[in-house]
């Protein structure tokens, strides 16, 4: 009966996204109020129906009602509760609706925060919104309905795929899903801007925290992934340029050149049409994540579900949201017409640059991962583009990227004279070079050319992010004390300082990591030890335990430094007992300056064992340095700029 | 006016040399980073030379894995039911690697022929068939030891 209620919910919230995008739509071009109005009811209706359907099925999971297919597929009594919970999302029917909850959930949050939207904005707002629920609540219904029954009922499930029993998996996909679906608003927004031919400040100021909220959760998502695969696949790697981690990192790139370019366009009014443009790149980069990553034509670690029938209707969808926007983008974009100008060396110049390195680093990102697949349609010999391509072309781009970096938060807006600006920075570049070249020196004794340029790099963001705090207040008069000087800056300015600052701290985790990261896979026996880094992993035992749905053998290794014990890891492999798949669950001692990180091989003879040890240093700096980046982008979601506007326009709704 | 139209040049100057710059970066990369696969039987015709990087799969032959005394090298053989390849790979092998399991291995040649893998993939899925795997399977016309799944299930 629960599985029969999701079912007939999500038909229900079909229905509601029918009219969610159509009624607003003819309200808004008819000037009718009511018909307007439909639009947040019918949201806010919708959100609640695909809850219900959500609930509905995480029931199923938690009560283990095997007489539905996929619950059956993807979990087991022997599952513990909290991944009986996230196997919800755990396969491709249950992700999709996840993907429709979340989508459903920023209209709803649309529906509810914008009172103060013009009334005809909201509603082409949330009408477009309704016609992307119906495509993809159609998809779910046609093509992977979740509540679909398995008749005769299985005894027992088939579990959760083991790779997926990790606490990083139960929110990895929320979030990275909250925040591909949620560039679904700048998308509506920009949509809505072109319908209506207008887009004046305001709309900006509308659109920015929604922006930067999707780009948050992108943020997270993405790094919540990299930390997943890191401590769960074994390999000790954080970033495999996988086609599904680069699915994620297309739209983040193009995400973050829009909340830029969206920036210029509120202080300048200038860039419009660009801003809309990468409006719809964005979430045409989501539309095409979600197809790389549920079709699976890409051979990836991570994609799990495949068929072709799936893949061809999102690829449709995709050509139809692509298609209309941009030929919409086409007809109506040249009425937006710039106010403002601008010089050659301007803060306008230096966020275009920015924009054109993100988008062009996009591209090659998008080329290399559709590669294999022109390949395949021209009958081309099989070939693979990894990880070398990525980094030949990546690091590259990004180098003046972070140059720019430190350039653009200080430089003024119109005009700037270069020799200015220079002579301001000049003090912190020589600081930056020194401390390229002595910090690898002073903790490792050792120096490379590209260490030096990654530190020096890292170097200069943070410590032009720290001088552009100092400077923010540079112009108060002697009559407002700092703190309160302070206190007047807009809370944007501290977000993407912020951001900034946490980028030079990823910088630094990822220049360590790879130039200083030391490793060792060797067989030991019992008593005998590997060293690796100054730290020595001596095999103590292997032995047998006993986990929830899974039996292990389990090492344990003390780890010493200079005779002194450190820690004692106890890696694991696991055989889980309904899929019969080996697991490797590494064991790792996280530290701010490095990671100790040892995975269990084979055995090789009765009490010898293969070992896999890696030292990773400043590993966690890495992930640290994404969470600043997305706290930054919290607090300039946050900006009172965003919220005034609220107060002083009457509500009429 | 003049403004305007310097600002459009600034515009299009930069997206330009941006676009160009990326191209250039782009085709050098591919030049040199490009990876081929190769099954077993093609292998022999292809004509690879000792330095150059390829990846190699096939089915791991049953019977076939041998490790050295060293505890950690491991020997076996690849196939695609036509042709036939010795590997060699000094490491821990992936969770899934077994015996009549298909598996990519991306390597170089010694001067024996013997293919010395310095990455092993295989798939966290017992039922898994890497596709050009599957492909290679079927175009030297074998017939499959191993099912796929059509579809789904994760």
């Amino acid at each position: 009966m629960i599985p029969e209620i999701g079912h007939f919910a999500l038909v229900m919230a079909l229905c509601l996204a029918i009219a969610q995008s159509s009624i607003p739509l003819i309200g808004a071009s008819t000037n009718n109020a009511n018909w307007m109005a439909v639009g947040r009811s019918t949201a806010i209706g919708q959100f609640l129906f695909l809850l219900l359907a959500f609930v509905c099925l995480a029931y199923s999971f938690v009560v283990n009602d095997f007489s539905v297919l996929y619950v059956a597929n993807n979990s087991n009594t022997a599952l513990p509760i909290q991944y009986r919970i996230s196997a919800v999302w755990g396969a491709h029917e249950g992700s999709l609706l996840l993907w429709v909850l979340a989508l459903s959930g920023w209209s709803f949050a649309v529906a509810i925060f914008s009172r103060s939207l013009p009334q005809d904005l909201l509603a082409r707002v949330l009408s477009v919104m309704g016609m992307i629920s119906i495509g993809f609540i159609l998809f779910t219904l046609a093509t992977s309905n979740p509540f679909d029954r398995l008749f005769p009922a299985a005894l027992q499930g088939r579990d959760l795929n083991p790779l997926l029993q990790d606490p990083g998996l139960v929110i990895h996909p929320p979030m990275l899903y909250m925040g591909y679906v949620g560039f679904s608003v700048a998308f509506a927004f920009a949509i809505a801007a072109l319908i209506s031919g207008e887009l004046d400040s305001a709309w900006v100021r509308w659109s920015r925290p929604w922006a930067n909220l999707a780009w948050v959760f992108l943020t997270i998502g993405i790094a919540l992934g990299s930390w997943w695969a890191y401590h769960e696949l074994g390999w000790g790697g954080w970033w495999f340029w996988d086609p599904v981690e680069n699915a994620s990192f297309m739209p983040w790139l193009a995400g973050t050149a829009l909340i830029h370019s969206l920036a210029v366009t509120e202080k300048r009014s200038t860039f419009k049409s660009w801003t809309i443009l990468l409006s719809i790149i964005v979430f045409s980069l989501s539309l095409l994540g979600t197809f790389l990553v549920r079709s699976g034509v890409l051979v990836s670690v991570h994609s799990f579900a495949s068929d072709p029938a799936r893949g061809v209707y999102i690829l449709g969808f995709l050509a139809v949201v692509v298609g209309s926007s941009l030929t919409l983008y086409a007809w109506r974009a040249m009425r937006f017409s710039s106010t403002s100008q601008y010089e050659i060396v301007s803060k306008e110049t230096m966020l275009l640059v920015n924009n054109v390195l993100l988008i062009v680093a996009m591209l090659t990102i998008l080329i290399g991962t559709l590669y294999p697949l022109f390949e395949d349609a021209l009958g081309m010999p099989k070939s693979s583009v990894g990880a070398p391509y990525f980094e030949a072309v990546f690091v590259p781009l990004m180098l003046p990227l972070v140059f720019m970096m430190a350039l653009g938060p200080v430089a003024k807006w119109r005009r700037e004279k270069l020799g200015e600006l220079l002579n301001r920075l000049k003090v912190l570049a020589a600081l930056a070079i020194v401390v390229g070249v002595v910090l690898p020196l002073a903790i490792y004794g050792n120096n490379t050319v590209m260490t030096a340029v990654g530190i020096a790099a890292a170097a200069w963001v943070i410590l032009s992010s720290i001088f552009a705090v100092v400077r923010l207040t540079h112009k108060r008069d002697a009559k407002t004390s700092l703190l309160k000087a302070y206190a007047k800056v807009p809370k944007a300015m501290y977000g993407m300082l912020l951001a900034h600052f946490g980028m030079g701290i990823f910088i630094i985790g990822v220049v360590f990591t790879s130039a200083f990261s030391e490793q060792a896979e060797q067989a030991v026996k019992v008593g005998e030890k590997i060293s690796v880094a100054g730290y020595d992993f001596i095999l103590e035992g292997v032995g047998p335990v006993k986990g929830p749905n899974y039996d292990a053998m389990r090492g344990s290794i003390r780890v010493e430094k200079e005779q002194q014990l450190l820690i004692t890891l106890l890696p694991e492999k696991r055989i889980y007992s309904v899929q019969r798949n080996a697991m490797t669950e590494a064991s790792i001692y996280t530290g701010v300056f490095a990671d100790l990180y040892v995975a269990l091989g084979e055995p090789v003879t009765r009490n010898e064992w293969g070992l896999r040890v890696y030292y990773r240093p400043f590993i966690q700096w890495i992930w640290v340095g994404c969470l600043l980046m997305a706290l930054g982008g919290i607090v300039g979601a946050l900006d009172r700029r965003y919220r005034a506007q609220r107060k002083t326009k009457p509500v009429n709704a | 006016m003049a403004t305007k139209r310097k600002q459009r040049m600034i515009f299009v100057i930069v997206l330009i040399s941006g676009f160009a710059a990326a191209t250039a970066l782009a085709l050098f990369a591919f030049q040199k980073n490009l990876l081929y696969f190769y099954s077993p039987s093609q292998l022999a015709e292809a004509g690879i030379t000792q330095d150059q990087l390829f990846r190699l799969g096939g089915l791991v032959v049953e019977g076939s894995v041998v490790r050295m005394p060293d505890g950690i090298t491991t020997q076996f053989s690849l196939t695609d039911l036509q042709g036939h390849v010795g590997v060699q790979y000094t490491g821990l092998l992936p969770d899934l690697f077994r015996e009549g399991q298909g598996i990519v291995a991306q390597g170089k040649l010694n001067a024996d022929g013997l293919f010395v893998a310095q990455e092993v993939l295989a798939k966290h899925d017992e039922n898994y068939m890497p596709p050009e795997v599957a492909e290679a399977l079927k175009a030297a016309g074998g017939e499959h030891p191993v099912s796929i799944p059509k579809t789904t299930v994760k």
